[in-house]
């Protein structure tokens, strides 16, 4: 939606901060509260960032916006500082700086925890602000006198004093602030930033240091936070100390949450919201203190049945009574294209090493033992899968197939033995780097992106092997990446899903969403690539189209795959490692395997013994 | 220097927050535990059961009976907000249960707001336990040493209830695994019910016995909200033991700090989080892989 034409929304919130001046005095609205709405908006935008779109509600954005404020309040007050646009830029630092050092300690846990630290942390800063540091804050009474800027222009001077004339100002700064937060929205940062947010897990999978992403989001919404709180000491020409209060946290997120979550304007929507119902409940209806109870009750409905938000209940009405929704793509189970013909002809994307065709083993596990408490899920398996092959993994439920992959993929790391891939020792890495280094797996169950399209889902996973695992691109366009919509475009003809490139994920049928876990493995290019159960769950047609775009997924290819369909395992594999209980049984040619004994004993268990008594 | 005997009743008061912020939190921490619910509205729980035991106390002037009526309209409160608002929010993100029950928090301090206005009240100790005892080197108020054995028996109670109950049982399975506790055939909704009910009235029931030490506002929650988050995040999440041990330092720490400056209470507090957060990410007595 933030993408289809370029620049659209610059304009449009360009024309609209230059009628608003116009407009809404006759809707009833004072300067100062279009100002006020404005600074709400530009410390949610960057608070939206973080909890909309990287998933990470704080409810400590005070400390940031309290640390910004006062920093460029006690500038311009007490320190003689002359500039104040300058010091609303080392406010924001200062608040950014800030953010980087709460979020190396906040950032160390995730979900509740995280929401919980930022509570913490938010209070301390209010106490600090208020105690130890009274001297410099002015603690309860704030620090009034904040002036208000001009700007030189050598031929006139511009001063932008109180209400419309700062409006000028305060707008401008807003609409730089989209600006911004646009071109880090549609930067590969930004489409990282969505996959934390629907699967932190996968995103970690695919080759991205999520951890940096998430601290970086962090820091942006610190500095957001920062800036617009220098901005409320110049709107209201007094740096106020309850900017520092739990309560600010509160009213953004809630704000946020009103106007819709993941929008960018859905803070400031939320604020418009929040301002003139507290008037109107104030003023108009004489409820004096009860307005916050309404606003709260408000608020609870909201989260109950519009989750996101205004923007997002007006987007799908938008969609209602223009029938976009409705008018669905092709199903499934409509004729498709022959998958294979092709195929085949596609070019293959370049393996990591393509002047030289390795042969020799490209991975070795020597010893390789994982314990969980008493139970024993792995013991002394040694395996080695050279260049080029198709290997295949088969055993008994609980036989440890998994745990070995995940293993193998450093998901889970072993309690002894050692891994080497590509002649590098990856024992102990993490799977992020392993990924980067060519080595991924599709899982069992699917781990998608599920919030987003099938195109989107790709890219995520080309970024990290055309980017690496962490790159601070924050303005650059998605699409300006060398060799990005190649990537996604041949893995999307691979697994098929060229029909159904801008679906969002939960309107596949499920044999789609398990091509494209396949196509997210496939899209980071590896050299080895593990595939848990690609076929599991799949009915008697799918496996047959599976099977054959697993065959030509592994032309140039090295392949491991676990499956538990043996036709269709022995028609793929080369070779075949038959596990049980945590051990290799035995190893060997699919002829060899299927006329082993012992393999036919462990898969039948008593059975021979059943038929011969 | 340091003045012994201030220093020893400031031990005790420490004790005494400590006591109480291990029944809130242990309230917090079950609920979490159990439900996978952070309830944001907890502070506010406590804080309406300081008012719920004034409210009987201004009828009955019975403490006992305050006690009694505030932890019991805090349990019933609890039950009907899982049963018409918790409930649905199960099985959506945890952001949207934050969202939901940080905002029933604002909208039970507004009504509490409007009813009873801004200004604090005082819920006086019960008769027997007024005034000072000496300890032989200090001379303590009694009621705060009585809170340490009020709620230590109450701890105990949630012990006994915890350990040694099929309930107890059924809930410290599904602190573990509620998927499966739910497949045994148990209705693990029902008992989600129960602990809500539960994890609220200990909140309840340390609002109504904290009423004579420290006056009622609104507001009382919010502060001891933030304590309680700490406390779990140093005793770590869906813990008993943990958010006990994690009360006591997290009193001890207040109380301690307050003695030489009480600007820094706050501080130190965080310093102790980030120290366990750094050194134990998972807290004290927390088990790994909880999020």
């Amino acid at each position: 939606m933030l993408t289809k034409r370029r620049y659209l929304i610059e304009i449009l919130t360009a024309a609209a901060l230059i009628a608003a001046p116009f407009v809404l005095p006759l809707l009833g609205f004072a300067p100062n509260t279009v100002n006020r709405i404005l600074v709400w908006g530009l410390f949610g935008l960057g608070f939206d960032i973080l909890f909309g779109f990287t998933g990470l509600l704080s409810f400590g954005q005070s400390a940031f916006y309290g640390t910004g404020g006062f920093v460029a309040a006690y500038l311009l007050t007490r320190a003689g500082f002359p500039n104040v646009i300058l010091a609303l830029i080392i406010g924001m630092i200062a608040a950014a700086a800030t953010g980087y050092l709460i979020g190396l300690i906040a950032l160390r846990r995730t979900g509740i925890y995280f929401a919980m630290i930022t509570v913490a942390i938010a209070e301390v800063f209010f106490f600090v602000e208020f105690n130890p540091l009274s001297d410099f804050t002015g603690g309860e009474n704030g620090l009034p006198g904040v002036p208000t800027p001009s700007i030189d222009l050598g031929f006139a001077a511009l001063h932008f004093t109180t209400g419309w004339s700062l409006y000028q100002f305060i707008a401008f700064c807003y609409f730089l602030g989209v600006v911004i937060a646009l071109r880090i929205v549609r930067s590969p940062v930004g489409a990282i930033f969505s996959a934390i947010r629907d699967n932190p897990l996968r995103a970690t999978a695919v080759g991205h240091n999520i951890h940096g992403y998430k601290l970086t989001a962090f820091v942006i919404a610190a500095a957001y936070a920062g800036f617009a709180g220098g901005l409320l000491g110049v709107l209201q020409a007094f740096m106020p100390p309850d900017a520092f209060m739990f309560d600010t946290s509160g009213q953004l997120v809630m704000q946020t949450a009103i106007g819709g979550r993941g929008t960018l304007f859905g803070p400031l929507v939320g604020a418009a919201v929040w301002l003139s119902l507290q008037d109107f409940l104030q003023a108009a209806l004489g409820l004096g203190a009860a307005w916050k109870l309404v606003l709260g009750v408000v608020f609870v409905l909201l989260v109950c049945f519009l989750r996101r938000g205004i923007i997002g209940g007006l987007v799908d009405l938008y969609g209602l009574l223009t029938g976009q929704r409705t008018a669905k793509e092709p199903e499934e189970s409509e004729p498709q294209p022959e998958i294979g013909s092709e195929i085949a002809a596609a070019p293959m994307p370049a393996p990591h090493r393509p002047d030289d065709r390795p042969s020799g083993p490209i991975l070795q596990a020597k010893g390789l033992t994982k314990r969980y408490g008493g139970l024993l899920a792995n013991s002394d398996i040694d395996f080695t899968v050279n260049h080029g092959e198709l290997r295949g993994i088969i055993g008994p439920n609980g036989a440890g197939k998994s745990t070995f992959f995940k293993m193998l993929t450093c998901e889970v790391h072993p309690t002894s033995g050692s891994i080497t891939f590509e002649g590098r020792d990856i024992t102990g890495m993490n799977v992020t780097d392993v990924c980067q280094l060519g080595l991924t797996k599709s899982y069992q169950v699917n781990q998608l992106f599920a919030g987003l399209t099938v195109r989107e889902n790709l890219v995520i996973a080309a970024l990290s092997g055309l980017r690496g695992k962490f790159k601070l691109d924050l303005f650059r366009s998605i699409e300006s990446i060398p060799g990005l919509a190649e990537r996604v475009e041949h893995t999307l003809a691979l697994v098929n899903l060229t029909r159904r490139t801008d679906t969002p994920v939960a309107e596949l049928a499920y044999g789609e969403k398990r091509r494209l876990e396949i196509g997210l493995a496939l899209a980071t290019s590896p050299s080895l690539l593990l595939l848990d159960e690609p076929l599991a769950g799949m009915s008697p047609r799918e496996r047959v189209e599976t099977v054959k775009l697993l065959k030509s997924i592994s032309q140039g290819r090295t392949m491991i795959i676990i499956d538990h369909d043996m036709d269709a395992l022995f028609e793929l594999a080369e070779r075949v490692t038959v596990l049980q209980e945590g051990r290799v049984l035995v190893e060997g040619t699919p002829e060899e395997i299927k006329n082993n004994s012992t393999v036919q004993e462990a898969y039948l268990g008593g059975v021979h013994g059943v038929l011969a008594a | 220097m340091i003045n012994w005997p201030n220093f020893v009743s400031q031990l005790f008061n420490g004790l005494a927050l400590g006591a109480l912020l291990a029944l809130i939190s242990s309230g917090l921490t079950i609920i979490y535990g159990t439900l996978g619910v952070l309830n944001l509205a907890h502070g506010a729980m406590f804080m309406i059961g300081g008012y719920a035991g004034y409210l009987t106390y201004s009828y009955t002037g019975s403490f006992v009976l305050a006690v009694i009526g505030g932890s019991l309209f805090v349990m019933l409160l609890g039950i009907a907000m899982e049963r018409i608002i918790i409930r649905h929010f199960y099985h959506r993100p945890h952001e949207d249960q934050l969202l939901v029950t940080f905002g029933l928090g604002i909208c039970f301090v507004e009504i509490i707001r409007l009813a009873f206005g801004s200004q604090s009240q005082m819920v006086p100790p019960p008769a027997m336990l007024q005034g000072i005892t000496s300890l032989g080197f200090l001379f303590y108020p009694t009621y705060r040493l009585a809170v340490v054995g009020i709620v230590a028996v109450a701890l105990g109670g949630l012990f006994l209830v915890l350990y040694r109950t099929r309930l107890g049982m059924i809930v410290r399975a599904g602190i573990e695994d509620s998927v499966m506790v739910d497949s045994l055939g148990i209705n693990v909704y029902r008992v989600f019910m129960i602990v809500f009910g539960i994890g609220a009235m200990a909140a309840g029931f340390a609002g109504i016995v904290n009423a004579p030490v420290v006056s009622l506002t609104p507001g009382v929650g919010d502060d001891i909200l933030v304590q309680t988050f700490v406390v779990v995040v140093i005793g770590g999440v869906g813990s008993f033991p943990g958010a006990i041990l994690g009360g006591l330092i997290a009193g001890e720490i207040i109380s301690i700090t307050s003695m030489f400056n009480p600007g820094y209470a706050y501080v130190m507090l965080f310093v102790a989080m980030t120290l366990v957060l750094v050194l134990r990410p998972h807290g004290l007595l927390g088990t790994q892989g909880r999020e």
